[in-house]
């Protein structure tokens, strides 16, 4: 058991745990935050995604020892308030959705591909969203979601 | 539960609030014909159901002019949450925004036997329409004697009663509804919103879930956590067969925080943090048994045409003998498949909690929160009163979670301990227990005539069931034998359990199906459309085929044309299919890549064009799935795929450009849509990969390794 300290969603937090736990489970069971799904437990379905300084991670296999120090973002932590974030935005506005228990993971995937990639081709997020798995074949509207996002924070017409 | 109050809003109610709620206000209650199917025993629950319900519905208007559906159905992804509402908007004449679903909660809502079939809209959905028209007729007949205006001179617009003549008689629903109890059965005597006057049905609407989905707020039955509640792991066989001998636990006991639980051959290791209660379960040094299974993924096909297992007549017309005698070419094939998981992305997952007097409440990713009562009541030894099933948002089910054994052991895991228990599946538990679709193997043998008609049809499913193999081709003399199904196998019949996998049966018989309707076509020397054409009179399946192959751009060409082109039809949940493929085949690696697919559905009056849509679009990824890849290994009762690393779901990469047509056809009452448009995939791929190499490919799934195989030897 060791303190550690990271930011969760802007929000300086401490954890006191053994520092072998992965992330997944401090986030659901130590702090509430059931956003973030378990599907897989090894790393290859993708619902367990969140934002280690900014780029995507698969947290049930991200031991704490990792995150000492950094910057971990939720689904939940997408929103401003109210305001959906524009990959929010766009997942609701082409129900890039069905049961929704991929959908966190797709979402942060999704937010860490455009801000690694803020123009990508549609090959692109394809091959950018690759290791999502979603069994309710809801890929199609996943698709149009991401690129309407990235055109609507291009600044572009959507 | 699922209240998605004010279309977005998702929490949660007790009986309290319900009592409440329905304390005023206008009540009908409604049922749907046991002979119209969402009554009928399903699976094997005929033994579990309690007394049979006289009605499975309520719908409520309250003070506040708020409509609230009570409905055992629950919410997996496929839209109901939008396509109810809309039909008691529709027949009420209300905004749709003013209608709120409470689901699956077995406190609230009156008996269902589960959500499955593409039931929900097909067989509730008239009756909703009915109850729906009741209650608005209920309304204006108290509007008439509050306003003295006639029944006949009102007009309802936006819940609000109106004088057609005089608009400044007006009353609300609310103010009609409340302050007083009016309970009414629906008697289906109240006039329905003609077809053609629909101003809600017919349009799409954002799902009410959206917001909660897209934010992480949406709640699962794994995010239920009741104060206290541990995590709960528990001592599973290496392979299906296998029986615990022994159990030593000290190590794990030993850990901080861990408790266990032994009861027989169940023995659970608990903790608050699941990451620990894994790390616990590892320390628990079992032993079991070896099974007894001899049989894996490859001798299951002859063990399956072995066993001894009755067949039993499914469908028969004329002389199949006199047929077959008839016929110039006689066309015989056996298609075999293997067993698919169901995998939806949430495992099963339950949350237990037993409260002081004794009542359990749990919280279950299922789709038969009903049937599961009295499963839960049963293994607790209480009355199905003293078991709540609370059903929220379900993280697909695809039929996988009309079983649903993990809630069972959350309640049992719950009363041994004490505190409330989550359990919550690992993946390898989920292809474990899965309930697969079945191994098939299916044998067609069929004859053509001089005139390229179909004379002959004798066909023989073993595993798949009957369901998808309704001969609609008209051929004079045929026969369909099946041995096995779905539901209701022998023991010995399969080496674990199957059930119910999206369209049961369903995929194998029309693959097979339309699988040796294509080479027949080619047999004939025909384009696989125009021999299909010729062999139907079926005008609504040829209107479907006519319309898929315009939109297709089909031209007609027999096979192989080299073009990689395919086509298969079906008829699933009452709801005409036809899908059209293209594909491309690289000889060197065997690996099929499908281009694009097209869909074309006759679903009756649609009610959500973009619900039914957005499932058509699923069925064709899902089904890429058992076509092309999925297939559960095995071997003496061990499951050899137990997480993705080895078996692979459709992946983004390898969607097609998907287009989808829904025909018109306002005469017809809604059919079901969940499962149609998958019933075809593989048949569509099939006969493109035949159309672009020549080469029949007679096993799903199509394996890169399988076709090198097969176009090594034909091609």
């Amino acid at each position: 058991m060791k303190p550690i300290a990271f930011t969760l969603n802007g929000v300086a937090r401490t954890v006191t745990v053994d520092e072998n736990r992965d992330l997944l489970w401090v986030l659901r069971d130590d702090l509430g935050y059931t956003g973030t799904k378990f599907g897989c437990g090894a790393s290859f379905c993708g619902a367990c995604t969140v934002l280690l300084d900014g780029r995507e991670v698969r947290s049930c296999v991200t031991p704490m020892s990792r995150v000492a120090g950094r910057k971990v973002v939720t689904v939940e932590g997408l929103a401003q308030g109210d305001k959906l974030s524009p990959v929010q935005e766009a997942f609701v506005e082409h129900v890039g959705f069905q049961c929704g228990f991929c959908t966190s993971g797709m979402v942060i995937g999704a937010t860490a591909l455009l801000e690694a990639n803020p123009k990508p081709t549609r090959a692109q997020i394809i091959q950018g969203l690759e290791r999502h798995l979603c069994r309710c074949g809801a890929h199609l509207r996943v698709v149009d979601a991401v690129e309407s996002a990235a055109r609507k924070m291009a600044g572009g017409a959507k | 539960m699922i209240v998605p109050e004010g279309w977005g809003f998702v929490e949660t109610i007790d009986r309290r609030d319900f009592l409440k709620l329905t304390s005023t206000g206008l009540l009908v209650a409604f049922a749907v014909k046991p002979a119209d199917g969402a009554l009928r025993p399903v699976w094997n629950f005929a033994e579990q159901q309690r007394t049979p319900p006289d009605f499975n519905a309520f719908l409520h208007i309250g003070a506040n002019g708020r409509v609230t559906l009570f409905v055992g159905k629950i919410e997996m992804g496929q839209g109901i949450i939008t396509g109810l509402p809309q039909i008691a908007a529709e027949q009420l004449n209300v905004p749709i925004d003013r209608v709120d679903c409470v689901m699956g909660d077995t406190d609230l809502c009156p008996f269902d036997n589960g959500t499955f079939g593409s039931l929900s809209v097909w067989r509730l959905g008239p009756v909703l329409h009915a109850a729906a028209a009741e209650a608005r007729a209920v309304l204006v007949q108290m509007a008439s004697e509050k306003l003295g205006v006639p029944v006949a001179e009102l007009t309802v617009k936006d819940g609000v009663v109106v004088s057609r003549t005089d608009a400044s008689k007006a009353v609300s629903y609310g103010d009609l509804a409340g302050g007083k109890k009016i309970e009414r059965r629906y008697e289906g005597q109240a006039a329905l919103a003609k077809v053609s006057e629909y101003t809600i049905i017919g349009k799409s609407y954002p799902r009410p879930d959206a917001r909660a989905k897209v934010t992480g707020k949406a709640t699962y039955a794994g995010d239920m956590v009741p104060k206290g509640a541990l995590h709960a792991r528990i001592v599973r066989p290496p392979a299906h067969g296998a029986k615990l001998t022994s159990a030593d636990t000290s190590a794990a006991e030993k850990v901080p925080g861990v408790r266990v639980v032994k009861d027989g051959d169940f023995v659970a290791v608990l903790h608050a943090h699941r990451d620990e209660a894994d790390q616990a379960l590892k320390l628990v040094k079992a032993t079991f048994t070896p099974s007894p299974s001899t049989l894996d993924h490859e001798n299951i096909f002859a063990h399956l045409e072995a066993v001894d297992v009755p067949r039993r007549q499914m469908e028969a017309a004329g002389d199949v003998a006199a047929g077959e005698k008839s016929a110039t070419q006689m066309i015989s094939a056996k298609y075999r498949k293997g067993y698919v998981a169901h995998s939806p992305m949430e495992t099963h997952s339950a949350v237990a909690s037993v409260a002081a007097d004794g009542k359990v409440t749990v919280w279950a990713g299922t789709q038969t929160p009903f049937p599961l009562q009295t499963l839960v009541a049963r293994a607790l030894k209480l009355a199905p009163e003293q078991v709540r099933i609370i059903t929220p948002f379900v993280g697909g089910g695809f039929g996988g979670k009309s079983a649903s054994q993990q809630a069972i052991e959350a309640a049992r895991l719950a009363v041994a301990v004490g505190t409330p228990v989550r359990v919550v599946w690992s993946r390898e538990e989920e292809f474990f227990f899965d309930t697969f679709d079945p191994a098939a193997v299916i044998s067609i043998r069929a004859g053509l005539d001089g005139a390229k008609r179909i004379v002959s049809w004798d066909n023989d499913i073993i595993g798949s069931g009957g369901r998808g193999a309704a001969m609609f081709y008209a051929v004079p003399n045929h026969r369909t034998m099946t041995k096995g199904g779905w539901n209701n196998n022998p023991a010995g019949m399969h080496p674990f359990a199957v059930g119910p996998w999206r369209a049961p049966g369903a995929n194998a018989n029309v693959w097979a199906r339309e699988s040796h309707i294509d080479t027949m076509a080619a047999a004939a020397g025909m384009d696989p459309v125009e021999f299909r054409l010729l062999n139907l009179k079926n005008p609504r399946m040829q209107r479907v085929l006519e319309v898929c192959a315009r939109k297709f751009g089909w031209t007609p060409k027999p096979g192989p044309s080299r073009r990689g082109f395919g086509v298969a039809l079906g008829e699933d949940a009452g709801t005409y299919v036809v899908n059209m493929a293209e594909v491309k085949v690289d000889p060197a690696t065997g690996a099929i890549r499908v281009v694009r697919v097209v869909c074309a559905q006759d679903m009756g009056v649609v009610v959500n064009p973009e619900g039914a849509t957005q499932q058509m679009e699923g069925c064709i990824m899902m089904g890429l799935g058992y076509v092309l890849a999925e297939e559960v290994r095995f071997r003496n009762g061990e499951v050899l795929d137990r997480n993705y690393g080895s078996y692979s779901l459709p992946k983004f990469s390898w969607m097609p450009k998907i287009e989808t047509v829904l025909l018109d056809n306002p005469d017809l009452p809604s059919q079901g849509g969940g499962e149609p448009a998958i019933v075809g995939m593989g048949a569509v791929i099939a006969n493109a990969v035949f159309d672009a190499t020549g080469v029949r490919i007679t096993q799903l799934p199509m394996t890169p390794a399988r076709v090198k195989a097969a176009l090594g030897k034909n091609g």
